[in-house]
């Protein structure tokens, strides 16, 4: 379970990287997105998995006598996926209104807070 | 894993029995205050002429409690506050020692004369927007980042600090700020994820998130376990948060596009968390790690020194050479990283503390330059500020000693603490490196200075004593921003002319770092 969900995690993060070197926005913003998903995967499989065992613990026991699946990771991503669910709805509305604003999705044009050919500072004193 | 059990449940041991004392709810005041406060100038949106005062208050008040908690701190050592009954490490706890509260105290100041300054900087529009709430925010973000003794919290605080500087980015949604936002957002959550992903393995190997378990369990490993790869994603993570070399582009495309008071407050704060955040997970909690990778640190704190003040030296936008000297800056510090002795640290941190009020100081300062020439910041078409007024270009020079690291103001020390640590670890070339980027630095700022105050007025008029005059500031505005620029320029002459507290300070904050003893048992109680 743990190699194919490893193999998967390694699958989303070559897809996210590729897109986000792309110079297009939206295409990083689904790297971003999926890319999020990868590290939620992550921390999932990197806590303990086990198949339908439900952690319920005996009335006149302490600790649950069998191995349950660990709780800890579930909660992490949860604030994780909530975390990134919020900034990624913050840039896809940023991504549209630069598009609207600068009239381009291709960051290689996007130059108006850095123009190109700016003038050097003067030189005297 | 798991087996039955037949003793009896002692809550002792696995609870927080005992309530916590009066003075150490002082570790969790800073949250609360600039939650509550930004939560009441939210729902005060409509009555935007209060939000000010509101602003100003709350801030004074968090002032007040980091003092408090910083006293409390060089009293009693660090303090330790676990919420929700479960002793660490299961249940998630706020560790301050000394360097967190030393530098949430100092965020809350630089905040403070912030809040002063945007009365008059930030417009209706905006404050209708929500700059004041945004501005509490971030300084939760901020003030938990420093505090927490929880690693996945960490992530959590940066997220809170991340979101709420999004909001003051893009405040006015001019073109330019669309553009530099948009760099920053990307950038900065892509480095958060870095932080997120090296998180997730460290909770696959050692299966706790408590930073003091984790620093404890750690030094216990073999070395088959991947603790080197963690660090590096970490450092990598925490370096892109501090604009260090190879990962700081985002911050000169972005900084100098919004109002020059979010500037300010950003320049101030937080790269400096990133730096924070360097300190904690690879001196404290993987030293070995660090030794492993002094080497690479050491070319990152050389080449963005480097780099930062050489594209200083290459702008004409005085915001954006502002930027660069905040990078350059961010190279004095990874310095103290990479050597990592006591001396080192200690001035990595102290050069924080410094770094924090004299850019925030700079922009704020640079903001009335802006103001009294209306609106402009090409160095080329400034001039004549002395004219228009002497007091601001004393105050900006002292800044600009400050930030080239001369004496008798604050910059000097940490360069002389870090210079001589890098002669003690035989470092010469580093050495040379800090001194050479503090003379560039000097020729960088003190060129804003000859030309914007010096010169009489922009170049193509002609130099001497009749040149444009330049519009004076409203005498009603005149204390709210001048009064900020003042205090932050007090504090530069203050650790300038008498470092010994904060010698002290960081000296024993970096020993903290080092020698993590104290920090341990304030989590684990005595038994450790």
């Amino acid at each position: 379970m743990e190699t194919a969900l490893s193999a998967l995690v390694g699958l989303f993060f070559a897809a996210s990287i590729y897109l986000m070197l792309s110079s297009y926005t939206i295409r990083i913003l689904l790297g971003v997105a999926l890319l999020g998903n990868a590290v939620n995967l992550l921390i999932f499989t990197a806590g303990r998995i086990t198949r339908e065992v439900p952690p319920i613990i005996a009335p006149d026991q302490q600790v649950p006598d069998v191995v349950t699946a660990n709780p800890l990771p579930q909660a992490l991503i949860l604030t994780a996926i909530v975390i990134s669910f919020s900034f990624f709805a913050f840039l896809l509305v940023l991504a549209f209104r630069a598009y609207q604003a600068l009239e381009t999705d291709n960051t290689n044009q996007m130059r108006t807070a850095e123009p190109e050919g700016e003038r050097v500072p003067p030189t005297s004193y | 894993m798991a087996g039955k059990s037949d003793h009896a449940v002692d809550i002792s041991k696995a609870m927080v029995v005992e309530p916590v004392a009066l003075g150490d709810m002082l570790v969790i005041a800073p949250i609360c205050i600039t939650i509550i406060a930004g939560a009441l100038l939210l729902m005060f949106r409509k009555n935007i002429s209060l939000h000010p005062t509101l602003a100003f208050l709350a801030l004074a008040g968090l002032v007040v409690s980091n003092s408090a908690l910083v006293m409390r701190i060089m009293d009693t050592g660090p303090i330790t506050m676990t919420m929700g009954r479960w002793l660490p490490p299961f249940g998630i706890s706020f560790s301050v020692d000394l360097l967190g509260a030393t530098l949430t105290l100092i965020a809350s100041v630089v905040a403070l004369a912030v809040s002063i300054y945007a009365a008059i900087d930030i417009d209706k529009v905006g404050r209708r927007y929500g700059f004041y709430p945004f501005l509490m925010l971030l300084m939760t973000g901020v003030s938990g980042a420093f505090l927490t003794g929880d690693i996945f919290n960490l992530y959590v605080w940066f997220e809170v600090l991340l979101i709420s500087s999004f909001g003051l980015i893009v405040l006015g949604s001019e073109k330019v700020q669309l553009d530099g936002a948009v760099k920053y957002a990307l950038l900065n959550l892509i480095a958060t994820t870095l932080f997120l992903v090296a998180t997730g393995y460290l909770y696959g190997t050692l299966g706790t998130l408590n930073m003091a378990d984790i620093t404890i369990k750690v030094s216990k490993l073999d070395d088959t376990a991947p603790i080197n790869t963690i660090a590096a994603l970490y450092a990598l993570a925490f370096a892109m948060k501090a604009a260090a070399f190879p990962v700081n582009f985002w911050l000169p495309a972005s900084y100098h596009t919004p109002r020059i008071v979010v500037s300010a407050v950003f320049a101030g704060l937080l790269t400096k968390v990133g730096v924070y955040a360097l300190l904690r997970t690879l001196v404290m909690i993987m030293p070995a790690a660090r030794d492993q990778y002094a080497d690479i640190l050491l070319f990152v704190a050389i080449f963005t020194m480097l780099a930062g003040v050489l594209g200083a030296l290459a702008q004409n936008d005085v915001r954006r050479l502002l930027g660069y000297l905040v990078i350059s800056g961010i190279g004095s510090m990874m310095a103290g990283v990479a050597l990592g002795e006591q001396l080192g640290l200690s001035g990595a941190i102290l050069y924080a503390i410094h770094s924090i009020i004299v850019m925030t100081g700079l922009y704020l300062a640079l903001g009335v330059v802006m103001r009294l020439s209306g609106g402009r910041y090409n160095l080329a078409e400034l001039g004549g500020a002395y004219q228009a007024s002497s007091y601001l270009s004393a105050i900006f020079i002292v800044l600009a000693f400050a930030v080239a690291g001369l004496p008798p103001f604050s910059g000097f020390w940490p360069k002389v603490m870090l210079v001589s640590a890098a002669l003690d670890a035989e470092q010469n070339l580093l050495a040379g490196v800090i001194l050479l980027a503090g003379l560039l630095t000097s020729i960088a700022i003190f060129r804003v200075w000859a030309h914007a105050f010096w010169r009489s007025g922009p170049i193509g008029t002609p130099d001497g004593n009749d040149g444009p005059a330049l519009e004076p500031v409203a005498r009603s505005d005149r204390w709210s921003l001048y009064l900020p620029v003042t205090v932050l320029t007090g504090i530069v002459i203050a650790l300038g002319v008498w470092p010994e507290p904060v010698f002290q300070v960081a000296g024993s904050s970096a020993l903290g770092l080092i020698h993590p003893g104290d920090y341990l048992s304030s989590v684990f109680g005595g038994a450790r």
